[in-house]
Protein backbone atom coordinates (compact mmCIF):
# COMPACT_ATOMS: atom_id res chain seq x y z
CA UNK A 1 0.00 0.00 0.00
CA UNK A 2 1.49 3.15 -0.97
CA UNK A 3 0.75 5.04 2.47
CA UNK A 4 2.84 2.81 4.21
CA UNK A 5 5.97 5.08 5.61
CA UNK A 6 4.85 8.13 4.47
CA UNK A 7 3.66 9.36 7.83
CA UNK A 8 -0.29 10.25 6.03
CA UNK A 9 -2.22 7.25 7.81
CA UNK A 10 -1.05 7.78 11.46
CA UNK A 11 -4.48 10.26 12.70
CA UNK A 12 -7.81 10.26 10.97
CA UNK A 13 -7.43 13.95 11.17
CA UNK A 14 -4.64 14.18 8.20
CA UNK A 15 -4.91 14.13 4.44
CA UNK A 16 -2.58 12.38 2.32
CA UNK A 17 -1.38 14.97 -0.68
CA UNK A 18 -3.95 12.98 -2.62
CA UNK A 19 -7.04 13.67 -0.52
CA UNK A 20 -7.25 10.43 1.23
CA UNK A 21 -7.41 9.74 4.52
CA UNK A 22 -5.66 6.22 5.09
CA UNK A 23 -7.20 5.68 8.70
CA UNK A 24 -10.63 5.26 7.02
CA UNK A 25 -9.54 2.94 4.36
CA UNK A 26 -7.75 1.19 7.34
CA UNK A 27 -11.32 0.60 8.38
CA UNK A 28 -12.92 -0.45 5.52
CA UNK A 29 -10.20 -3.47 5.66
CA UNK A 30 -11.55 -4.48 9.17
CA UNK A 31 -14.93 -5.01 7.15
CA UNK A 32 -13.53 -6.72 4.27
CA UNK A 33 -12.17 -9.76 6.77
CA UNK A 34 -15.20 -9.98 8.37
CA UNK A 35 -18.33 -12.47 7.74
CA UNK A 36 -20.16 -11.48 4.88
CA UNK A 37 -23.62 -9.64 6.23
CA UNK A 38 -26.55 -9.09 3.43
CA UNK A 39 -29.77 -7.47 3.23
CA UNK A 40 -32.88 -7.79 1.02
CA UNK A 41 -35.75 -5.08 0.69
CA UNK A 42 -38.39 -7.37 -1.07
CA UNK A 43 -41.94 -6.74 -1.54
CA UNK A 44 -43.72 -6.60 1.79
CA UNK A 45 -40.48 -6.49 4.30
CA UNK A 46 -36.96 -6.72 5.00
CA UNK A 47 -34.40 -9.97 5.51
CA UNK A 48 -31.00 -9.87 7.04
CA UNK A 49 -28.32 -12.64 7.34
CA UNK A 50 -25.67 -12.89 8.62
CA UNK A 51 -22.17 -15.01 7.84
CA UNK A 52 -21.25 -15.51 11.69
CA UNK A 53 -17.68 -16.89 11.63
CA UNK A 54 -17.42 -19.14 14.75
CA UNK A 55 -13.66 -18.78 15.75
CA UNK A 56 -13.65 -21.48 18.55
CA UNK A 57 -15.58 -24.30 19.57
CA UNK A 58 -15.54 -23.44 22.72
CA UNK A 59 -18.03 -20.71 22.04
CA UNK A 60 -22.17 -21.06 23.40
CA UNK A 61 -24.14 -21.72 20.22
CA UNK A 62 -25.74 -18.02 19.17
CA UNK A 63 -23.19 -15.89 20.76
CA UNK A 64 -21.84 -12.72 20.00
CA UNK A 65 -24.74 -11.84 17.86
CA UNK A 66 -24.19 -9.39 15.12
CA UNK A 67 -27.83 -8.52 14.09
CA UNK A 68 -29.55 -6.37 16.58
CA UNK A 69 -32.83 -4.55 17.00
CA UNK A 70 -32.83 -0.75 16.90
CA UNK A 71 -36.57 -0.11 17.36
CA UNK A 72 -39.62 -2.20 17.39
CA UNK A 73 -39.37 -2.24 13.51
CA UNK A 74 -35.94 -1.52 12.60
CA UNK A 75 -33.17 -4.30 12.81
CA UNK A 76 -29.35 -3.70 11.96
CA UNK A 77 -26.34 -6.23 10.80
CA UNK A 78 -23.28 -5.40 10.74
CA UNK A 79 -19.46 -6.32 9.38
CA UNK A 80 -16.33 -6.06 10.70
CA UNK A 81 -14.92 -5.23 14.63
CA UNK A 82 -17.74 -7.30 16.70
CA UNK A 83 -17.76 -4.32 19.69
CA UNK A 84 -17.57 -1.09 17.45
CA UNK A 85 -21.16 -2.99 15.93
CA UNK A 86 -22.53 -2.60 19.34
CA UNK A 87 -21.37 0.81 20.33
CA UNK A 88 -23.49 1.63 17.20
CA UNK A 89 -26.10 0.18 17.59
CA UNK A 90 -26.56 1.09 20.91
CA UNK A 91 -26.52 5.07 19.55
CA UNK A 92 -29.28 3.93 17.08
CA UNK A 93 -31.44 2.68 20.30
CA UNK A 94 -30.84 6.29 21.64
CA UNK A 95 -31.49 8.10 18.23
CA UNK A 96 -34.51 5.96 18.08
CA UNK A 97 -36.00 6.26 21.34
CA UNK A 98 -35.00 10.36 21.11
CA UNK A 99 -37.19 10.47 17.68
CA UNK A 100 -39.77 8.87 19.41
CA UNK A 101 -39.50 11.71 22.23
CA UNK A 102 -39.58 14.29 20.61
CA UNK A 103 -41.76 13.22 17.55
CA UNK A 104 -43.85 11.04 19.50
CA UNK A 105 -44.14 8.77 16.51
CA UNK A 106 -41.99 6.07 15.31
CA UNK A 107 -38.85 6.89 13.28
CA UNK A 108 -38.73 6.37 10.03
CA UNK A 109 -35.31 4.38 8.63
CA UNK A 110 -34.16 7.76 6.69
CA UNK A 111 -34.45 9.73 10.11
CA UNK A 112 -32.03 7.26 11.99
CA UNK A 113 -29.81 5.85 9.36
CA UNK A 114 -29.23 9.99 8.54
CA UNK A 115 -28.47 10.69 12.62
CA UNK A 116 -26.23 7.68 12.81
CA UNK A 117 -24.42 8.19 9.80
CA UNK A 118 -23.63 11.74 11.28
CA UNK A 119 -22.03 9.80 14.19
CA UNK A 120 -20.16 7.72 11.86
CA UNK A 121 -18.75 10.63 10.45
CA UNK A 122 -17.50 12.05 13.57
CA UNK A 123 -15.00 9.51 14.34
CA UNK A 124 -13.46 10.39 10.80
CA UNK A 125 -12.51 13.94 12.33
CA UNK A 126 -10.21 13.75 14.87
CA UNK A 127 -6.50 12.31 15.59
CA UNK A 128 -7.84 11.15 19.20
CA UNK A 129 -10.38 8.95 18.09
CA UNK A 130 -10.34 5.98 15.73
CA UNK A 131 -13.24 5.71 12.81
CA UNK A 132 -15.48 2.38 13.47
CA UNK A 133 -14.50 -0.55 12.00
CA UNK A 134 -17.80 -1.53 10.78
CA UNK A 135 -20.08 -1.11 7.85
CA UNK A 136 -23.72 -1.56 9.13
CA UNK A 137 -27.02 -2.67 6.88
CA UNK A 138 -30.06 -1.32 8.40
CA UNK A 139 -33.48 -2.48 7.46
CA UNK A 140 -36.84 -1.37 8.31
CA UNK A 141 -40.68 -1.81 7.74
CA UNK A 142 -41.44 1.84 8.36
CA UNK A 143 -44.57 4.03 6.90
CA UNK A 144 -43.22 4.42 3.81
CA UNK A 145 -42.96 1.20 3.21
CA UNK A 146 -39.42 -1.59 3.72
CA UNK A 147 -36.11 0.45 3.42
CA UNK A 148 -32.52 -0.64 3.22
CA UNK A 149 -29.51 1.53 3.97
CA UNK A 150 -25.66 0.83 4.50
CA UNK A 151 -24.12 3.05 6.47
CA UNK A 152 -20.03 3.13 5.70
CA UNK A 153 -16.82 3.68 8.15
CA UNK A 154 -16.37 6.99 6.21
CA UNK A 155 -19.89 7.85 7.52
CA UNK A 156 -21.54 8.09 4.14
CA UNK A 157 -24.95 5.83 3.37
CA UNK A 158 -27.11 4.98 0.54
CA UNK A 159 -30.12 3.01 0.27
CA UNK A 160 -30.37 -0.42 -1.71
CA UNK A 161 -32.86 -3.10 -2.86
CA UNK A 162 -30.42 -6.01 -1.82
CA UNK A 163 -26.88 -5.01 -0.10
CA UNK A 164 -23.82 -6.75 0.88
CA UNK A 165 -21.00 -5.86 3.13
CA UNK A 166 -17.97 -8.27 4.40
CA UNK A 167 -15.76 -10.69 2.67
CA UNK A 168 -17.70 -12.17 0.52
CA UNK A 169 -19.56 -9.01 -0.56
CA UNK A 170 -18.68 -9.41 -4.52
CA UNK A 171 -20.26 -12.62 -5.13
CA UNK A 172 -22.95 -11.67 -2.74
CA UNK A 173 -23.87 -8.81 -4.69
CA UNK A 174 -23.58 -11.00 -8.34
CA UNK A 175 -25.96 -13.14 -6.44
CA UNK A 176 -28.57 -10.38 -5.13
CA UNK A 177 -28.60 -9.23 -8.84
CA UNK A 178 -30.17 -12.18 -9.81
CA UNK A 179 -33.13 -11.94 -8.02
CA UNK A 180 -36.45 -10.08 -8.58
CA UNK A 181 -36.19 -8.30 -5.37
CA UNK A 182 -39.46 -6.54 -6.19
CA UNK A 183 -41.39 -9.40 -6.49
CA UNK A 184 -40.38 -11.45 -3.63
CA UNK A 185 -42.03 -11.82 -0.09
CA UNK A 186 -39.92 -11.75 3.10
CA UNK A 187 -40.83 -15.77 3.63
CA UNK A 188 -39.22 -16.34 -0.38
CA UNK A 189 -35.91 -14.00 0.68
CA UNK A 190 -35.58 -15.88 3.72
CA UNK A 191 -34.69 -18.70 1.39
CA UNK A 192 -32.86 -17.13 -0.62
CA UNK A 193 -30.59 -14.82 1.38
CA UNK A 194 -29.69 -18.23 3.05
CA UNK A 195 -28.76 -19.42 -0.12
CA UNK A 196 -26.52 -16.69 -0.62
CA UNK A 197 -24.65 -17.08 2.87
CA UNK A 198 -23.95 -20.17 2.26
CA UNK A 199 -22.59 -19.52 -1.18
CA UNK A 200 -20.11 -17.23 -0.64
CA UNK A 201 -19.12 -19.48 3.00
CA UNK A 202 -18.30 -22.11 0.65
CA UNK A 203 -16.72 -20.14 -2.35
CA UNK A 204 -14.32 -19.02 0.40
CA UNK A 205 -13.68 -21.97 2.24
CA UNK A 206 -13.85 -20.83 5.70
CA UNK A 207 -13.83 -22.17 9.00
CA UNK A 208 -17.05 -22.71 10.83
CA UNK A 209 -19.82 -20.68 10.85
CA UNK A 210 -23.18 -19.87 12.33
CA UNK A 211 -25.75 -18.58 10.18
CA UNK A 212 -28.09 -15.76 11.50
CA UNK A 213 -31.25 -14.16 10.39
CA UNK A 214 -34.07 -11.88 11.26
CA UNK A 215 -36.72 -10.13 9.22
CA UNK A 216 -39.55 -7.52 9.18
CA UNK A 217 -42.88 -8.20 7.30
CA UNK A 218 -46.97 -9.35 7.27
CA UNK A 219 -45.61 -12.20 9.03
CA UNK A 220 -44.17 -10.57 12.65
CA UNK A 221 -46.75 -8.12 12.42
CA UNK A 222 -44.05 -5.31 10.95
CA UNK A 223 -41.96 -6.14 14.47
CA UNK A 224 -37.69 -6.64 13.70
CA UNK A 225 -37.51 -10.30 14.85
CA UNK A 226 -35.38 -12.87 14.28
CA UNK A 227 -36.54 -15.86 11.76
CA UNK A 228 -38.43 -18.22 13.64
CA UNK A 229 -36.36 -22.00 13.87
CA UNK A 230 -38.89 -23.81 11.86
CA UNK A 231 -38.24 -21.95 8.55
CA UNK A 232 -34.27 -21.26 9.61
CA UNK A 233 -34.04 -25.01 9.87
CA UNK A 234 -35.92 -24.99 6.22
CA UNK A 235 -33.88 -22.11 4.85
CA UNK A 236 -30.77 -23.70 5.48
CA UNK A 237 -32.00 -27.51 4.72
CA UNK A 238 -32.54 -25.60 1.13
CA UNK A 239 -29.70 -23.51 0.91
CA UNK A 240 -27.62 -26.88 1.54
CA UNK A 241 -29.42 -28.80 -1.24
CA UNK A 242 -28.87 -25.71 -3.85
CA UNK A 243 -25.03 -26.02 -2.94
CA UNK A 244 -24.84 -29.82 -3.30
CA UNK A 245 -27.07 -29.33 -6.85
CA UNK A 246 -24.47 -26.21 -7.67
CA UNK A 247 -21.69 -28.73 -7.94
CA UNK A 248 -23.07 -31.46 -10.18
CA UNK B 1 -13.45 39.84 45.27
CA UNK B 2 -16.00 37.51 44.91
CA UNK B 3 -15.51 35.37 41.97
CA UNK B 4 -19.05 33.77 41.24
CA UNK B 5 -21.14 35.66 38.92
CA UNK B 6 -24.09 34.72 40.40
CA UNK B 7 -23.35 36.46 44.10
CA UNK B 8 -22.31 39.96 41.76
CA UNK B 9 -25.03 42.90 42.82
CA UNK B 10 -26.16 41.01 46.17
CA UNK B 11 -25.32 42.60 48.92
CA UNK B 12 -22.09 40.95 50.98
CA UNK B 13 -22.37 38.29 53.07
CA UNK B 14 -19.26 39.48 55.71
CA UNK B 15 -19.82 36.38 57.61
CA UNK B 16 -18.39 34.15 54.90
CA UNK B 17 -14.64 34.41 54.62
CA UNK B 18 -14.64 34.39 50.84
CA UNK B 19 -10.62 33.76 50.68
CA UNK B 20 -11.15 30.69 53.22
CA UNK B 21 -9.84 27.29 51.74
CA UNK B 22 -9.86 25.16 55.03
CA UNK B 23 -11.89 23.25 55.44
CA UNK B 24 -13.61 24.05 52.01
CA UNK B 25 -14.31 27.22 50.19
CA UNK B 26 -17.58 28.81 51.05
CA UNK B 27 -19.79 30.34 48.91
CA UNK B 28 -21.64 33.67 50.48
CA UNK B 29 -25.09 33.18 49.48
CA UNK B 30 -24.69 29.13 49.30
CA UNK B 31 -28.16 27.29 48.14
CA UNK B 32 -29.65 30.76 46.55
CA UNK B 33 -29.51 30.56 43.22
CA UNK B 34 -30.86 32.78 41.20
CA UNK B 35 -33.61 30.72 39.84
CA UNK B 36 -34.43 28.41 42.54
CA UNK B 37 -37.56 30.15 43.07
CA UNK B 38 -38.99 29.82 40.14
CA UNK B 39 -38.71 26.14 40.53
CA UNK B 40 -42.45 24.61 40.97
CA UNK B 41 -43.55 21.41 41.94
CA UNK B 42 -46.91 19.31 41.29
CA UNK B 43 -48.83 20.23 44.46
CA UNK B 44 -52.62 19.34 43.09
CA UNK B 45 -53.95 17.41 39.49
CA UNK B 46 -55.17 19.67 37.18
CA UNK B 47 -56.97 17.24 34.68
CA UNK B 48 -58.27 14.30 36.77
CA UNK B 49 -59.51 10.68 36.02
CA UNK B 50 -61.93 9.32 38.32
CA UNK B 51 -61.89 5.84 39.34
CA UNK B 52 -60.43 2.72 38.33
CA UNK B 53 -61.49 -0.55 39.54
CA UNK B 54 -59.71 -4.00 38.89
CA UNK B 55 -60.68 -7.63 39.84
CA UNK B 56 -59.54 -11.15 39.47
CA UNK B 57 -61.74 -14.11 38.00
CA UNK B 58 -60.81 -17.37 36.68
CA UNK B 59 -59.26 -17.08 34.02
CA UNK B 60 -56.93 -13.53 34.80
CA UNK B 61 -57.67 -10.10 35.42
CA UNK B 62 -60.67 -7.75 34.52
CA UNK B 63 -59.90 -4.22 34.83
CA UNK B 64 -62.21 -1.16 33.95
CA UNK B 65 -62.31 2.92 34.05
CA UNK B 66 -64.55 5.34 32.20
CA UNK B 67 -63.43 7.98 29.63
CA UNK B 68 -63.87 10.91 31.86
CA UNK B 69 -60.82 13.88 32.27
CA UNK B 70 -62.15 16.21 34.31
CA UNK B 71 -60.76 20.16 34.60
CA UNK B 72 -62.10 20.51 38.25
CA UNK B 73 -65.64 20.13 37.95
CA UNK B 74 -65.82 20.32 34.30
CA UNK B 75 -66.41 17.75 32.54
CA UNK B 76 -63.91 18.54 30.34
CA UNK B 77 -62.63 15.78 28.07
CA UNK B 78 -64.91 12.41 27.35
CA UNK B 79 -62.94 10.51 25.59
CA UNK B 80 -59.88 10.05 27.32
CA UNK B 81 -58.54 6.53 27.54
CA UNK B 82 -57.57 5.63 31.16
CA UNK B 83 -56.17 1.97 30.29
CA UNK B 84 -53.19 0.76 28.73
CA UNK B 85 -51.47 -2.13 27.91
CA UNK B 86 -47.73 -2.58 28.38
CA UNK B 87 -46.35 -4.74 26.93
CA UNK B 88 -48.64 -8.87 25.94
CA UNK B 89 -48.98 -8.82 29.41
CA UNK B 90 -50.37 -6.22 31.26
CA UNK B 91 -52.80 -3.96 31.63
CA UNK B 92 -52.04 -0.27 33.63
CA UNK B 93 -55.15 1.74 34.78
CA UNK B 94 -54.97 5.31 36.07
CA UNK B 95 -56.90 7.88 38.29
CA UNK B 96 -55.69 11.20 38.69
CA UNK B 97 -53.41 13.68 37.11
CA UNK B 98 -54.18 12.45 33.22
CA UNK B 99 -51.26 14.30 32.24
CA UNK B 100 -48.59 13.03 34.57
CA UNK B 101 -50.70 9.09 33.43
CA UNK B 102 -49.89 9.99 29.87
CA UNK B 103 -45.86 10.94 30.85
CA UNK B 104 -46.26 7.34 32.68
CA UNK B 105 -47.45 5.86 29.07
CA UNK B 106 -44.76 7.25 27.19
CA UNK B 107 -42.09 6.22 30.06
CA UNK B 108 -43.82 2.40 29.55
CA UNK B 109 -43.39 2.45 26.28
CA UNK B 110 -40.50 3.47 26.19
CA UNK B 111 -39.27 1.13 28.58
CA UNK B 112 -41.08 -1.86 26.63
CA UNK B 113 -39.37 -1.02 23.30
CA UNK B 114 -35.66 -1.29 24.98
CA UNK B 115 -36.68 -4.91 26.80
CA UNK B 116 -37.87 -5.68 23.06
CA UNK B 117 -34.64 -4.37 21.52
CA UNK B 118 -32.67 -6.59 23.97
CA UNK B 119 -34.11 -9.82 21.92
CA UNK B 120 -32.80 -11.82 25.21
CA UNK B 121 -36.13 -14.04 25.37
CA UNK B 122 -37.71 -12.53 28.16
CA UNK B 123 -40.81 -10.06 28.38
CA UNK B 124 -41.57 -8.21 31.37
CA UNK B 125 -44.78 -9.07 33.11
CA UNK B 126 -47.19 -7.57 35.02
CA UNK B 127 -45.27 -7.42 38.78
CA UNK B 128 -42.09 -6.16 37.11
CA UNK B 129 -44.14 -3.48 35.43
CA UNK B 130 -45.53 -2.97 39.32
CA UNK B 131 -42.22 -2.67 40.66
CA UNK B 132 -40.93 -0.58 38.24
CA UNK B 133 -43.94 1.76 38.43
CA UNK B 134 -43.83 1.86 42.38
CA UNK B 135 -40.03 3.24 42.47
CA UNK B 136 -40.80 5.60 39.92
CA UNK B 137 -43.53 6.93 42.20
CA UNK B 138 -41.55 6.24 45.06
CA UNK B 139 -38.58 8.35 43.43
CA UNK B 140 -40.90 11.17 42.58
CA UNK B 141 -42.61 11.42 46.06
CA UNK B 142 -39.20 11.91 47.51
CA UNK B 143 -38.18 14.75 45.15
CA UNK B 144 -41.37 16.24 46.58
CA UNK B 145 -42.92 16.18 43.11
CA UNK B 146 -45.08 13.61 42.88
CA UNK B 147 -46.38 11.83 39.90
CA UNK B 148 -50.34 12.25 40.80
CA UNK B 149 -52.20 9.06 40.31
CA UNK B 150 -53.59 5.91 41.98
CA UNK B 151 -52.72 3.05 39.58
CA UNK B 152 -53.79 -0.54 39.00
CA UNK B 153 -51.56 -2.60 37.62
CA UNK B 154 -53.32 -6.31 36.43
CA UNK B 155 -51.74 -8.86 34.23
CA UNK B 156 -50.91 -12.53 33.39
CA UNK B 157 -48.25 -14.36 32.21
CA UNK B 158 -46.60 -17.70 33.14
CA UNK B 159 -50.38 -18.92 34.62
CA UNK B 160 -49.94 -16.67 37.09
CA UNK B 161 -52.10 -13.70 37.48
CA UNK B 162 -51.65 -10.42 39.17
CA UNK B 163 -53.12 -7.50 40.54
CA UNK B 164 -51.44 -4.62 42.75
CA UNK B 165 -51.86 -0.62 43.30
CA UNK B 166 -49.45 1.90 43.58
CA UNK B 167 -49.98 5.33 44.12
CA UNK B 168 -48.47 8.65 44.27
CA UNK B 169 -46.76 8.06 47.42
CA UNK B 170 -45.47 4.76 46.18
CA UNK B 171 -47.36 2.74 48.62
CA UNK B 172 -48.62 -0.51 47.13
CA UNK B 173 -50.97 -3.05 47.85
CA UNK B 174 -52.39 -6.15 46.38
CA UNK B 175 -56.09 -8.11 46.78
CA UNK B 176 -58.04 -9.70 44.46
CA UNK B 177 -60.37 -6.84 44.12
CA UNK B 178 -58.99 -2.87 43.55
CA UNK B 179 -60.51 0.77 43.16
CA UNK B 180 -58.74 3.55 42.78
CA UNK B 181 -60.41 7.26 43.98
CA UNK B 182 -64.28 7.00 44.96
CA UNK B 183 -64.02 3.76 43.86
CA UNK B 184 -62.43 3.03 46.85
CA UNK B 185 -65.07 3.68 49.00
CA UNK B 186 -68.18 3.00 46.96
CA UNK B 187 -67.28 0.14 44.76
CA UNK B 188 -64.65 -1.90 46.85
CA UNK B 189 -67.16 -3.34 49.47
CA UNK B 190 -69.74 -4.60 46.36
CA UNK B 191 -66.68 -5.81 44.40
CA UNK B 192 -65.13 -7.70 47.85
CA UNK B 193 -69.16 -9.13 48.46
CA UNK B 194 -69.08 -10.40 44.95
CA UNK B 195 -65.89 -11.42 44.07
CA UNK B 196 -63.32 -12.92 47.48
CA UNK B 197 -63.50 -16.65 47.83
CA UNK B 198 -65.18 -17.15 44.28
CA UNK B 199 -61.95 -16.01 42.32
CA UNK B 200 -61.28 -19.20 40.98
CA UNK B 201 -65.11 -20.15 39.86
CA UNK B 202 -65.79 -16.43 38.54
CA UNK B 203 -66.07 -16.55 34.62
CA UNK B 204 -65.62 -13.73 32.24
CA UNK B 205 -69.35 -13.05 31.71
CA UNK B 206 -69.82 -13.09 35.27
CA UNK B 207 -66.84 -11.08 36.34
CA UNK B 208 -67.80 -8.50 33.50
CA UNK B 209 -71.08 -8.43 35.20
CA UNK B 210 -70.01 -7.67 38.33
CA UNK B 211 -67.58 -4.74 36.84
CA UNK B 212 -70.51 -3.39 34.88
CA UNK B 213 -72.90 -2.97 38.25
CA UNK B 214 -70.39 -1.56 40.04
CA UNK B 215 -69.27 1.18 37.39
CA UNK B 216 -73.24 1.47 37.34
CA UNK B 217 -73.24 2.83 40.72
CA UNK B 218 -70.57 4.98 40.74
CA UNK B 219 -71.99 6.71 37.48
CA UNK B 220 -75.23 6.86 39.82
CA UNK B 221 -72.57 8.52 43.06
CA UNK B 222 -70.06 9.95 41.72
CA UNK B 223 -69.98 12.67 40.43
CA UNK B 224 -66.70 13.45 38.37
CA UNK B 225 -68.32 9.89 36.15
CA UNK B 226 -68.97 9.50 33.02
CA UNK B 227 -71.21 6.48 31.59
CA UNK B 228 -68.95 5.70 29.12
CA UNK B 229 -66.49 3.05 29.52
CA UNK B 230 -63.97 0.73 28.82
CA UNK B 231 -63.38 -2.94 30.18
CA UNK B 232 -59.82 -4.63 29.55
CA UNK B 233 -59.19 -8.12 30.19
CA UNK B 234 -55.83 -9.73 30.92
CA UNK B 235 -55.69 -14.01 30.09
CA UNK B 236 -53.04 -16.21 28.77
CA UNK B 237 -54.27 -14.97 25.57
CA UNK B 238 -52.93 -11.62 26.47
CA UNK B 239 -54.57 -8.69 26.42
CA UNK B 240 -58.01 -7.35 25.22
CA UNK B 241 -58.97 -3.79 26.05
CA UNK B 242 -62.49 -2.93 24.76
CA UNK B 243 -64.47 -0.23 22.54
CA UNK B 244 -65.93 2.29 24.89
CA UNK B 245 -69.30 0.71 25.78
CA UNK B 246 -72.56 2.78 27.35
CA UNK B 247 -73.94 2.48 30.62
CA UNK B 248 -77.28 1.31 30.87
CA UNK B 249 -79.40 3.83 33.07
CA UNK B 250 -82.41 4.74 34.93
CA UNK B 251 -83.41 8.29 36.01
CA UNK B 252 -87.21 8.13 36.84
CA UNK B 253 -86.74 7.75 40.38
CA UNK B 254 -85.47 11.46 40.44
CA UNK B 255 -88.62 12.47 39.94
CA UNK B 256 -89.52 11.62 44.01
CA UNK B 257 -86.43 13.36 45.00
CA UNK B 258 -87.36 15.96 47.56
CA UNK B 259 -85.04 18.80 48.65
CA UNK B 260 -83.04 19.31 44.72
CA UNK B 261 -83.87 21.35 41.35
CA UNK B 262 -86.90 23.22 40.97
CA UNK B 263 -89.28 21.78 43.37
CA UNK B 264 -90.62 24.42 45.93
CA UNK B 265 -92.61 22.14 48.72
Amino acid sequence: MTSIGTGYDLSASTYSPDGRIFQVEYANKAVENSGTAIGLKVKDGVVLAVEKLVHSKLLVPGANRRIQTVDRHIGMATAGLPADGRTVANRARDEAANFRDVYRSPPTLKSITDRLGHFVQMYTLYSSVRPFGISTILGAVDKDGPALYVIEPSGVFYGYHGAAVGKGRQLAKTELEKLKLAELTAREAVIEAARIIYLVHEDAKEKEFELEMSWIGPETNGLHVPVPDDLLKEAEAKAREALESGFE
Amino acid sequence: MDHFPLSWGRPRNDAVDAYGTFPIQQRPNHGQDTFSSGIQHTQQPIVTGTSVLAIKFKDGIMMAADNLASYGSLARFRDIKRLHAVGEHTVIGAGGDMGDFQYIQSIMDELMIDEFAAQDGHALGPAEVHNYLSELMYARRSKMDPLWNAILVGGFKDGQRFLAFVDLLGTTYSASTLATGYGAHIAQPLLRRAVEGREDTLDAAEAEKIIEQSMQVLFYRDARSLDKYQIATITAEGVKISESRKLETSWSFAEGIRGYGAQTQ
